[in-house]
């Protein structure tokens, strides 16, 4: 029963994996940039969450209808500024240049926000209470909502990358650029939309992990990165669904390592990511290279 | 240039264009008009700056030195899609179609930003009877002149009023390319301007109503397909000696 245990406790992180995944998947798919800063970004969003609850009083929950627009439009702003002229530059300046806004973001956190961890929602029912399946089985609730939530926007994602114009033009726009403007779209403007929506993804994902762990300045890049890179590679890159594939393994991995030995949760879920890295390389749902 | 056309503003007016990659100067000072209505054929063999005429006048390349004039308008600060959405629509070389969409996708792609006029996903279904049955299809799934079919029918909904064809022709078995050059009439019916750029010559020389050659960025031959006998063509297609001096760019009466 410990091992059923295990494995659902481990599906139900991979729904939290997933939403940090899936930004980073998203701008990694579209615009071949891979975003160093995406934890930190998950962080600030997080700490906006925070501070907008401390000074309006909104519910908890219903934070994330600010915090989400306004990641949202940092993201357009950051893909439109720094990201858009790096990319001129080669796939070795976006690494250095989010490499750099990943540092600026974990200091510029420390300097104001200080180190000290906080959490979102702390003693809030829906973060405490749990529920039984049988005798041995405790489900918290968040855990279900994350995952839930996970679902519901990566099934969002698909529908409007799938059936809305700008879901055209974005995919267009990764397959080709420069026909996507022959065609009369701005194509910097097509890559501003989807990292305004990869950043919307991060913002859910900052609120939901400070609500199921505690946000740190450093959590951005020792956890959120890391564990998002994982999802990412164990699933398939470039792949929606892939993200939640790699992250429920990500996190059925960990929690059968913390099964044998509690030290072993994190190793655990980094020998399954390397033993795909050597054995399957393109991920586990294979999306073949274009011809 | 004949009377009647010197008198009606053309449509699209290219002059002295230098463009430069690095130390190569890809074109070298070139002029042309292209009236409403024409097809308008640029041969020359490879490397002679073609393709590069074609991208800088879709905006894909920025000229070093002379200006773009669409419609006695100046384009040449314009980004590419500003120009295709005013009507200069580019099937670029190797089709360049988006191949993770299917055929249906790509021409909604091209609809997005569609001027008003006759041209329709539907009408190109009705054009190319195949492309309808396999409209969910993704392109890679197609043959070459399949592409083709698509790459052009996703240039056509958008409307242009000139359409630049680049090397329809390339990597294509000699009777696609006749079916596919075929379609032209059609296309020249509902209104639409072309400039094409060929390596084929005798294909261009069939289609075109108007013919300009270049050499290494420079024009040797211009006029009508009528007017240059196959030698001039072949001495300004190759650059063969004395060739410059029996057709003197723009010179095409002694024909």
């Amino acid at each position: 029963m410990a091992w059923v245990n295990a494995i659902i406790q481990g599906v139900l992180t991979g729904g939290l994996y997933a939403l940090f995944a899936c930004g980073l998947s998203l701008m990694f798919g579209v615009m071949k940039v891979v975003n160093l800063a995406h934890g930190d970004l998950a962080v600030v969003a997080g700490y906006v969450a925070i501070a907008i609850i401390a000074v309006t009083h909104v519910p908890v929950l219903w934070s994330f209808l600010i915090v989400v627009p306004v990641m949202a439009v940092l993201g357009y702003v950051l893909q439109r500024t720094i990201i858009q002229s790096a990319l001129g530059r080669g796939a070795l300046t976006t690494l250095l240049v989010t490499f750099g806004l990943s540092i600026v973001i974990e200091n510029g956190l420390l300097q104001f926000a200080s180190a000290n961890t906080r959490g979102i929602g702390v003693g809030l029912a829906l973060v405490r209470d749990s529920f039984s399946l049988g005798s041995q089985i405790q489900i918290g609730y968040l855990l279900v909502v994350i995952f839930a939530t996970a679902v519901i926007v990566l099934l969002g994602l698909q529908y409007f990358l799938s059936a809305s114009k700008y879901g055209r033009l974005i995919r267009a726009s990764a397959d080709d650029p420069e026909a996507v403007q022959l065609s009369g779209a701005d194509y910097r403007h097509v890559f501003g939309i989807a990292a305004a929506i990869a950043l919307g993804t991060v913002a859910l994902a900052g609120i939901a992990y400070g609500m199921y762990s505690q946000l740190q300045p450093t959590t951005g890049t020792d956890t959120i990165l890391l564990f998002a890179f994982a999802a990412v590679v164990i699933g398939g890159l470039g792949s929606l669904w892939g993200t939640l594939l790699g992250g429920v393994v990500l996190g059925v991995a960990q929690q059968i390592g913390a099964q044998i030995n509690i030290s072993y949760e994190v190793l655990a879920g980094y020998l399954v990511f390397l033993a795909v890295l050597v054995l399957r390389p393109q991920g586990l749902t294979a999306r073949r290279t274009q011809p | 240039m004949t009377a009647p056309e010197a008198v009606t503003q053309p449509l699209l007016d290219v002059r002295d264009l230098v463009v430069q990659h690095g130390q190569l100067r890809a074109l070298d000072g070139i002029s042309l008009r292209v009236s409403a209505g024409e097809v308008y054929a640029i041969i020359g063999a490879n490397g002679a700056g073609k393709s590069t005429l074609l991208r800088t006048i879709a905006g894909l390349h920025a000229p070093t030195a002379g200006s773009v004039l669409f419609d006695g308008q100046d384009v040449t600060s314009l980004r590419p899609e500003r120009r295709a959405r005013q009507g200069i629509v580019m099937v670029p070389e190797g089709r360049r179609l988006f191949g993770s969409l299917t055929v249906e996708e790509n021409l909604k792609v091209g609809a997005t930003y569609a001027r008003p006029g006759p041209w329709t996903i539907e009408r190109v279904y009705e054009m190319f009877d195949w492309m309808r049955d396999r409209r969910s299809q993704r392109t890679a799934q197609l043959s070459g002149g399949e592409q083709q079919s698509v790459a052009i029918g996703r240039a056509l909904v958008a409307n242009p009023r000139v359409l630049l064809l680049d090397e329809l022709s390339l990597g294509l078995a000699p009777v696609v390319i006749q079916r596919i050059y075929g379609m032209l009439p059609q296309i020249l019916a509902t209104g639409l301007t072309v400039l094409l750029v060929e390596q084929d010559v005798s294909q261009a020389l069939r289609v075109a109503s108007h013919i300009h050659c270049l050499l290494e960025g420079r024009t040797t031959l211009e006029g009508k397909p009528g007017d240059a006998t196959a030698e001039q063509v072949e001495a300004a297609y190759f650059g063969l000696a004395g060739a410059a001096s029996a057709t003197p760019p723009g010179g095409r009466s002694e024909a």
